[in-house]
């Protein structure tokens, strides 16, 4: 258990900005807070909040790592706030928003409406034929391995870590993302989801899919889930190119 | 004034919200939800463990079927459940489950064969039948006869939720994300829809619908130590007891988990137990088997959580700085089945505690976890007080868990009660005298109202913090109103609460800052959670009895004589500090299942006076149709013409072939 702290003085240094009020500018602004035992960014953050400044805006809601909400730069890197503990930091932590996601208001960013707009782009559900099936007959077997595989892909959280990281979706305001990209992968391996090769190229086969990414692979490193993002958009990429020439 | 029109308002983007604005969108009628966060980072995420459905496929769940299920959550409940309810929800669970199937869940799977699991602490080989193979798999829960629990690993909750949020975004059903209700708008009679506040700009508008329904989850936050998200600060039970005529039923009935993360409170999945994890003490030594022969670490939840705090009083807790708990041991597992089956755990333990669960055992200690009071509706998800008012998942008292919910039955809810609801609110919606003509003066004075309490914080002159009433009020709901209760330090809360309920009326704000203004959003919510706080203290002082997981250390006894009635409570005038509370009689001249033995914790209990009777009924009936459990169990209860047409019928197995 977190029994070694000798409660140390962390400094946070928080960039501010309000876009709601007129005339506000972006600024850092540092706060003083005393380390307690256990102490991840989430607890900081309240006791910031409620002891030393009202209206400083941030996203939690599961404080668990599992929801997505607090993904935020924490020493220049995209990773979750909430399960970020600060005896593994210096005593100076600075915290900015996720970059690309429209700024709410100082490390709160608009995620939801950016993963709302790459899943209508995406169509990421399962396309099933409209017939029906009879809810009271057994289900379909699906092979055991094929549904870990799956499940595997399906973990993503949606904190768009990978989408701050990522250089193209910097530039390119329409880029679907690693975890764009990782989503086609998952419905892909889906034999419940009845598209074709061709009808993903539709959705991916361009430069705000697959042939924007430059393969860096920050997305890679930073996706707190440890999605295998490498292996898929390389995969993806080389399928999609086959079925582009086809 | 911004008005926006819509069939159906559905309040709260959770797998409730979003299963029932599907059914809806589906019969024909526009659907519209609201939600605090974009709806996949709903509390529904955070499920861990799995859903209940009585499929039957894996050889431990072989002879599992509605009949089972429906007595594991009736003998949960306490007898607190309305059986009506638990019959439709037994029913509809294995088809929600295949519907998920269709969806895209990528649920566990049976694999043919030999497998090692642990069961009692043994390591057991147990083989799976060829013809499940490929087919949802089942894990072990507590308070259930047979494996039932279908899962996802243990990401369950994920999975199913990034598959409804598909479904709904599939369907161009919209997500108002970041706008919180405030108030339903109503005459007392009729409810038009509700007072929105746009968490981003600080807007207020109206939102005007045919149907009104609340899946605004749970309410843990009002107590200290919780599993429960942060968003779940129970605003949807809050407003509908506003109304003063919609009602709140059994909100003192209050579940906490076994293994809460200790100190930090985050869960851990009751898989884990069902898996074979055992609970240990101080000494390393396993004590469950020396309360609960029977069920040991999978007795109910209200059951497993007293024993832990009990075996600590008895001065076996394992002490620390932040306090005493105990230790949940999952290393027998294997590194395996933990990087598999349980990697939330793993990464839980590993992020929040520095631990491996897969070498270490991890420190637990009961918490809150589950609200199994809420917006009282009748069997169909309708309020029975507030027409075009409908309710339904965590948010709901409809009431299936009755005074303690079994662990895997709530997701399962969720999605049946969207099923269910979704199609009562379209036949609602359907039938042309429900059209609502809007009266737009209501619709002004609810906005203009909301407007001025806003208005009253920054410019009222208050001086209260509304996070340090806040604090205080969930100290006293952890001290006070917890798992062992007494009559004193329930009254004392209740005083207390009251207190804190007229000092939050005078709070004021440090910050005016536009937009957002966290500092505000905590303080019009404080006051609504103070009134359900105070709910639950003052629902829990008046019941003299233990029932469920509402546990009176001093009538430790459940007293069908007297108690078996559901709590409704009301909140009628905005000056009150107090609900009134009205009493709903259950009849057991009409269960299938007549209170008894819960088959785990305490044997003693005072009989209703028509238990007797019910009882040789329920046996000559079943006596009658011994060889045909169907037949069997329409004379018991029949509940089939509750269910909408499409969710009636039988449910296929592999040993009930069609
Ligand atoms: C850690 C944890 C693990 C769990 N594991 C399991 C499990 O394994 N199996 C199981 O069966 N159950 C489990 N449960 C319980 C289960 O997850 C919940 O009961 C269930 O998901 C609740 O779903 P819901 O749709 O009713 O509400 P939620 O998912 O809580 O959704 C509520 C919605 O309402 C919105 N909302 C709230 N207030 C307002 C407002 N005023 N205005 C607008 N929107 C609002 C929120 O934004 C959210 O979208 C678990 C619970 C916890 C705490
Ligand atoms: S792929 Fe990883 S980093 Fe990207 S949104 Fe999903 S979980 Fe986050
Ligand atoms: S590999 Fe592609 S998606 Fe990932 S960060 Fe680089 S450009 Fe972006
Ligand atoms: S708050 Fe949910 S991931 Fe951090």
């Amino acid at each position: 258990m977190a029994e070694t702290n000798n409660h140390r003085k962390l400094r946070f240094h928080i960039l501010r900005y309000n876009p709601a009020q007129p005339g506000d500018e972006p600024r850092i602004q540092t706060y003083e807070l005393e380390e307690a035992p256990g102490m991840t960014l989430f607890i900081a953050l309240t006791e910031l909040r409620e002891k030393l400044d009202p209206s400083l805006q941030f996203d939690f809601v599961c404080r668990a790592g599992i929801c997505g909400s607090c993904g935020m730069m924490i020493n220049g890197r995209p990773s979750l706030a909430c399960r970020t503990v600060t005896k593994d930091l210096e005593a100076d932590i600075s915290l900015a928003p996720l970059p690309v996601f429209e700024l709410i208001g100082d490390l709160s960013v608009n995620t939801g409406k950016w993963m709302r707009g790459m899943s209508e782009t995406l169509e990421t559900w399962v396309h099933m034929p409209e017939t029906q099936r009879d809810l009271k007959r057994i289900e379909e077997a699906m092979d055991p391995a094929l549904a870990e595989e799956i499940y595997e892909l399906d973990r993503c959280i949606e904190c768009g870590c990978c989408v701050s990281s990522c250089g193209t979706a910097r530039m390119r305001e329409d880029f679907v993302g690693a975890v764009g990209l990782n989503k086609i992968a998952r419905f892909r391996l889906d034999p419940r989801d009845k598209r074709t090769d061709a009808d993903f190229y539709e959705l991916v086969g361009d430069d705000n899919g697959v042939f924007g990414c430059m393969s860096l692979l920050a997305c890679h490193d930073v996706c707190p889930k440890n999605l295998p993002l490498q292996t898929q958009i390389a995969f993806l990429r080389r399928k999609m190119v086959t079925t582009g020439i086809s | 004034m911004k008005i926006i029109h819509t069939d159906v308002l559905v309040i709260g983007g959770g797998l409730a919200g979003l299963r029932l604005a599907i059914g809806a969108k589906r019969r024909g009628h526009d659907a519209l939800i609201l939600s605090l966060v974009p709806a996949k980072r709903s509390h529904s995420k955070a499920a861990q463990g799995g859903m209940q459905a009585s499929l039957g496929n894996v050889v431990k769940g072989q002879g599992d079927n509605e009949d089972v299920h429906f007595e594991d959550t009736v003998r949960g409940s306490d007898w607190g459940a309305d059986q009506d309810v638990v019959r439709m929800f037994v029913n509809t669970a294995p088809k929600a489950v295949r519907e998920l199937a269709a969806w895209g869940v990528p649920w566990s799977r049976v694999r043919k064969g030999d497998r090692e699991v642990i069961i009692n602490g043994q390591k057991v080989t147990i083989t799976e039948r060829d013809e499940a193979q490929g087919l949802v798999a089942q894990r072990d829960f507590g308070g259930t006869k047979k494996w039932r629990t279908c899962y996802a690993a243990d990401g369950t909750g994920h999975a199913m939720i990034n598959a409804v949020a598909d479904q709904a975004i599939a369907d161009s059903i919209p997500v108002h994300e970041r706008k919180e209700a405030l108030a339903l708008i109503h005459d007392g009679g009729r409810c038009y829809g509700a007072i929105v506040r746009d968490l981003i700009t600080g807007e207020l508008s109206a939102y005007v619908a045919s149907a009104t329904a609340i899946c605004t989850g749970g309410a843990g936050r009002v107590y200290r130590t919780t599993t429960n998200a942060v968003i779940c600060e129970g605003m949807g039970h809050a407003i509908a007891m506003e109304t003063g005529v919609a009602a709140l039923g059994n909100m003192e009935a209050v579940q906490f988990h076994p293994t809460g993360i200790f100190p930090a409170g985050i869960l851990v999945t009751e898989g884990c137990r069902g898996d074979g994890g055992l609970l240990k003490d101080v000494d390393g030594h396993r004590f469950m088997p020396d309360y609960e022969p029977e069920k040991k670490e999978l007795a109910s939840r209200d059951v497993v959580s007293r024993r832990m705090e009990e075996h600590i009083k008895k001065g076996k807790g394992v002490k620390s700085r932040f306090g005493e708990h105990l230790w949940l041991d999952i290393t027998l597992l294997g590194e395996k089945h933990i990087h598999t089956n349980l990697r939330e755990v793993w990464d839980i333990c590993h992020y929040f505690l520095g631990v491996d669960p897969v070498k270490e055992m991890i420190p637990v200690k009961p918490a809150q976890h589950y609200t199994m009071g809420g917006v009282r509706t009748d069997a169909t998800g309708q309020s029975p007080a507030l027409k075009g008012l409908f309710s339904a998942g965590e948010a709901s008292c409809w009431d299936m868990h009755g005074f303690n919910r079994l662990g895997g039955n709530s997701v399962a809810e969720t999605v049946v009660a969207g099923m269910i609801v979704g199609e009562t609110i379209a036949n609602y919606c359907d039938d042309r005298a429900n059209e609502p003509s809007i009266p737009t003066a209501l619709v002004r004075e609810f906005l203009e109202r909301e407007q001025a309490k806003l208005t009253a914080f920054t410019k009222g002159g208050g001086t209260e913090d509304a996070s340090l009433i806040k604090g205080e009020m969930q100290d006293l709901m952890t001290t006070k109103v917890g798992i062992f209760r007494t009559g004193a330090d329930l009254e004392e809360a209740v005083d207390k609460l009251q207190k804190l309920l007229v000092r939050s009326r005078r709070i004021g704000l440090r910050s005016s800052s536009p937009g957002a203004n966290p500092e505000l959003v905590t303080a019009y919510r404080v006051q609504r959670m103070l009134k359900l706080a105070v709910t639950i203290a003052y629902g829990a002082s008046v019941r003299t009895e233990s029932r469920g997981a509402h546990f009176r250390s001093d009538y430790p006894r459940r007293n069908d004589a007297e108690w078996l009635k559901r709590t409704l409570a009301t909140w009628k005038g905005e000056s009150d500090t107090l609900p009134t509370l009205a009493y709903e009689a259950l009849d057991v001249k009409r269960m299938e299942l007549p209170p008894g033995w819960r088959g785990y914790g305490a044997k003693d209990y005072i009989d209703h006076p028509d238990t007797p009777e019910r009882q040789k009924e329920v046996e000559a009936i079943r006596a009658r149709h011994a060889d045909d459990r169907f037949a069997m169990q329409a004379a018991l209860l029949p509940y089939e013409h509750l269910l909408p047409p499409g969710l009636r019928g039988r449910n296929e197995r592999i040993d009930e072939r069609f």
